[in-house]
């Protein structure tokens, strides 16, 4: 019925007990008219600079890029909003002839006369590649102008996938770590990076640190701030989470500034711990450190674990696909609903690597269906095929399962409820069971001929 | 490429960017426009994040499936062409999705590098010949060039451009209602059906947008205009297109008459009384038959209903935005209730706003503020001055209202910070009398909210 395109049937596979993991084809381009859930390179830039809310952001192109980013990220802020807003330099036709300049450099000056912001982004979008405009001049003309940092972001759309704006995100982020003042900055000192602070998770998380007596320096970039992001080096390790869009990043800090990384995860009580002790162990010249840690941990997850043990027993045995944009929260995903006594049948991210792909099968139950850079015919085939109880994805991955009879959990940039640290795995497992349990789905078609064939009607 | 000349236009905006847009991009409105059309898919020609983009901000209003595909360019494709990326992406649309029609809109991209697109269906079936099994409409919607309305209207005349066929004359009547809701759609539908006429309602995304959960799994959804009702827009009796702006416009209902005579109507939406009576009017006169009665009866309560709520209403202050036909339609509406718009404002520049807007609510205040190219960030700087009691248009302005602790009435699209943005009813006597209680209620919501006594009895 639902048949794999044949450009597509490498980067789908299945778990198969006792033998080694498959290599996916990851990491290419999106097979054209796939339907892809992917977007582009300005995307990958967009989200991941989205949070810093003392600069301005400002798109480069026709009006669309800018319009579908206005505020769209649950990504919330303690101080200035200025990343809620959404400037475009909105090209005409006339521009796009004689090119976008001018408008460029007359829209950063009003701009930042206006907003006084501390830094400005400058995206570009497909066309500004394609009409010659010198962004990198204009910026450096204005930032001479302005006196403040103005960073152009290599983000035309055409020009690679989302990992690449990704990597140009971390490319304009870096020309800033190094410049600021490291006074003050305490020897047991981390950076958080690829966390955004949806819903406030970046609180929550800073909280767990200042608790066991780490200082964040900069959490990159969920409610960060430009002068933070300026003195970041001064950490004496970066905790990595979003590692697909972050990794660039540590790894040029690395280089640099000597600041060693490491990968960790917020989801789920195991990642959660698991990311507490790493930096408790990395500090082990203060073994009171670890010795709050381990406190911090028992305390929350006592708090909690009361009433996960309620959401388990509705949840055990039901089934999951998770199709979400990187790879490393999928792992937490699976954790975290095992945790729940669910069994997750599909798995797949937009952006997973290799090593990623490699992991999910060795962590995931025979028979799981792993795949990379999915469409919605795919999902709805392997949905059906798994007969899930539940979807965890975005957006666009909402209606697959709705029409299907399916619950669905937001796990996504538009979320409003934190996902992370302790309190977000209880939020988690409340949401989780909020769209399995819901008394609605016994009037869903599919699952009401269920029901009538169970009883043999 | 053309150029046109409105674009050097010096404009009197104190920014040169555009802030918080009113306005979104041409491909989204052909996007919709195809999956009004049964069977058909969306194929947009440019890079993989238009698609997306568009793909999760109409999934957002409508909560429907809304599958787009894409030629998904690269580098090689911006500087050799995207045909083959175009090829590939068609027959590959074409396999997974057995569609009846691909809707191919470019982008700003391939609109840049000049990608010529017969030529390029031309190749495809040179080609692949056998392997085209579905044919290809294409419209131009390079995103610097007008906004989502135009590239909604610009897919509709293509649709009919290109598989309109001529024939002996029917008794059947086009109707392109321009971006309305899907409850807006059925009830066209019902209406016409009551006059006893047979038509072709371009595009109908009624169902596609707004369908049923399934029983089985629906590669696209289900509903749509037939494609042999397109054809049949040829032969019909009668065009009506909604849009007071769309006068000189090269629109479907523009493109039938010259191509095969079909006389053309053209009409304001259809919101509030009069503008509602000028459609009823219209049918009865296309079919013969009196306003059935079910919508004399429409008409009654409404006008009662209005009887009874004017002093909450009267010299209200309204804030109102959105695609320009729509900001006719409702000012139109308002200055019938009591109500004062007293900014009109829109993202659009047709260049017909104000002349059109004016003609349609001959009670609008001269000084009443009437903005093209406006966008929200300019809305919420005029706004505190204005002190209005209400704003209405689509979630986008939820923003402004609040900082001004005035509620919004949500119209139109998109709509997505509440369910149920493709239910809302504007047309018609009947959607008069939901946008009617609905800003009555928000009024005295609001009155009530603010009050120190809550008062239950109002």
């Amino acid at each position: 019925m639902i048949e794999l395109l044949p450009e597509r049937r490498a980067q789908v596979v299945r778990k198969a007990a006792g033998t080694p993991a498959a290599d996916l084809p990851c990491g290419k381009a999106s097979t054209a008219g796939s339907v892809s859930q992917r977007a582009c390179v300005f995307c990958g830039s967009r989200v991941v600079l989205y949070p810093i809310s003392d600069a301005l952001h400002i798109v480069h192109g026709p009006i669309g890029c800018a319009a579908y980013t206005w505020d769209i990220r649950g990504a919330l802020s303690s101080g200035p909003e200025l990343h809620r807003h959404s400037f475009s330099t909105d090209l005409q036709e006339m521009d796009v002839i004689f090119g976008g300049e001018k408008k460029l450099e007359a829209a950063l000056v009003e701009l930042i006369a206006h907003y006084q912001p501390k830094a400005a982004f400058i995206y570009s979008t497909c066309i500004v590649g394609l009409i010659g405009d010198d962004v990198g001049a204009v910026c450096r003309r204005v930032g001479e102008k302005t006196g403040i940092p103005v960073l152009p972001v290599h983000s035309e759309g055409f020009k690679g996938t989302k990992k690449d704006g990704y990597r140009a995100a971390c490319e304009a982020l870096y020309k800033l770590v190094g410049t600021g003042d490291l006074s003050g900055i305490s020897p047991h000192s981390v950076n958080i990076l690829g966390e955004f602070n949806l819903a406030g998770e970046t609180w929550i998380l800073r909280d767990y640190y200042k608790r066991m007596g780490v200082e964040v320096v900069a959490c990159i970039t969920g409610d960060a701030r430009i002068e933070d992001i300026r003195r970041c080096h001064g950490a004496k390790l970066n905790l990595v989470q979003c590692s697909g869009s972050m990794t660039h990043l540590a790894k040029m800090m690395e280089r640099d500034h000597g600041l060693p990384f490491k990968r960790v995860s917020y989801f789920g009580l195991e990642d959660m711990s698991a990311a507490l002790y790493e930096a408790a162990k990395f500090f082990s010249d203060d073994p009171t450190i670890m010795f709050r840690a381990q406190q911090l941990v028992r305390e929350e997850i006592g708090a909690i674990y009361p009433e996960l043990q309620r959401y388990k027993q509705k949840l055990v045995g039901k089934k999951a696909a998770i199709y979400v944009g990187g790879a490393f929260k999928a792992f937490s995903l699976v954790r975290a609903l095992r945790l729940l006594g669910m069994e997750t049948a599909v798995v797949g991210s937009q952006t997973g690597d290799l090593e990623d792909y490699r992991q999910l099968q060795e962590i995931s139950d025979p028979g799981t269906i792993i795949v990379d850079d999915s469409n919605p015919l795919e999902l709805a085939k392997f949905c059906l095929e798994k007969d899930v109880d539940l979807f965890i994805g975005g957006v666009k991955e909402r209606p697959i399962a709705y029409k299907l009879g399916i619950g669905f959990c937001d796990h996504n940039h538009e979320r409003k409820e934190p996902l992370a640290g302790f309190v977000g795995m209880l939020n988690f497992a409340r949401e989780v069971y909020a769209s399995v349990a819901s008394p609605v789905w016994q009037f869903a078609p599919r699952r009401a001929s269920r029901g009538k064939e169970a009883i043999g009607t | 490429m053309n150029v046109i000349a409105e674009d050097e236009e010096p404009c009197s905006k104190n920014f040169s960017s555009t802030r918080n847009a009113c306005k979104l991009c041409t491909p989204l409105g052909a996007c919709l426009v195809f999956r009004g059309v049964e069977g058909c898919i969306p194929f947009l020609h440019g890079s993989q994040g238009c698609s997306t983009y568009i793909r999760r901000y109409l999934i957002s209003h409508f909560r429907e499936p809304m599958d787009i595909a894409s030629s998904n360019f690269h580098e090689e494709s911006a500087i050799f062409g995207g045909s083959s990326n175009f090829q590939q992406g068609a027959l590959n649309v074409m396999r997974q999705y057995q569609p009846q029609l691909i809707g191919a809109a470019t982008t700003c991209l391939a609109e840049t590098i000049g990608e010529d697109m017969p030529r390029l269906l031309h190749d495809l079936r040179e080609k692949h010949g056998p392997r085209v099994t579905a044919p290809i409409v294409t419209v131009s919607t390079a995103s610097y060039r007008g906004t989502h309305i135009d590239g909604f209207h610009a897919a509709v005349k293509a649709l009919v451009d290109q598989l309109a066929q001529p024939g002996e004359t029917t008794g059947a009547v086009n109707l392109f209602p321009g971006m309305v809701s899907a409850a807006d759609l059925r009830l066209l539908k019902e209406i016409i059906t009551d006059f006893g006429l047979n038509y072709t309602l371009l595009p109908d995304y009624s169902e596609t947008m707004d369908g049923e959960t399934w029983l089985h799994y629906e590669k696209l959804q289900s509903g749509g205009t037939p494609l042999k009702a397109i054809a049949a827009t040829g032969s019909a009796k009668a065009s009506v297109e909604f849009g007071r702006t769309l006068a000189t416009g090269e629109t479907a209902g523009a493109c039938l008459l010259k191509k095969f005579s079909v006389p053309r109507h053209l009409l304001g939406l259809p919101i509030g009384i009069r503008e509602s009576d000028a459609f009823f009017q219209l049918l009865s006169e296309l079919s013969g038959h009196p306003t059935p009665v079910k919508y004399q009866r429409e008409r009654g309560r409404l006008v009662d209903s209005l009887i009874d709520g004017h002093k909450y209403v009267f010299e209200k202050r309204a804030i109102v935005y959105g695609e320009e036909d729509l900001v006719i339609g409702l000012a139109s509406f308002l200055c019938e209730i009591g109500v004062t718009p007293v900014l009109c404002a829109t993202g659009g520049h047709s260049k017909q706003f104000e002349k059109a807007l004016r003609e349609a609510a001959p009670l609008l205040p001269a000084d009443s503020l009437v903005k093209e190219r406006f966008d929200f960030a300019e809305i919420a700087e005029t706004a505190p001055a204005l002190e209005p009691d209400f704003f209405i248009g689509s979630s986008k302005g939820y923003r402004a209202a609040r900082d001004l602790k005035v509620p919004l009435v949500r119209v139109g699209f998109p709509i997505h910070d509440r369910i149920g943005g493709q239910r809302v009813l504007h047309l018609g006597y009947r959607g008069a009398q939901e946008l009617y209680d609905r800003v009555v209620n928000a009024l005295l919501d609001a009155k009530q909210e603010t009050s120190t006594v809550g008062y239950a009895y109002l």
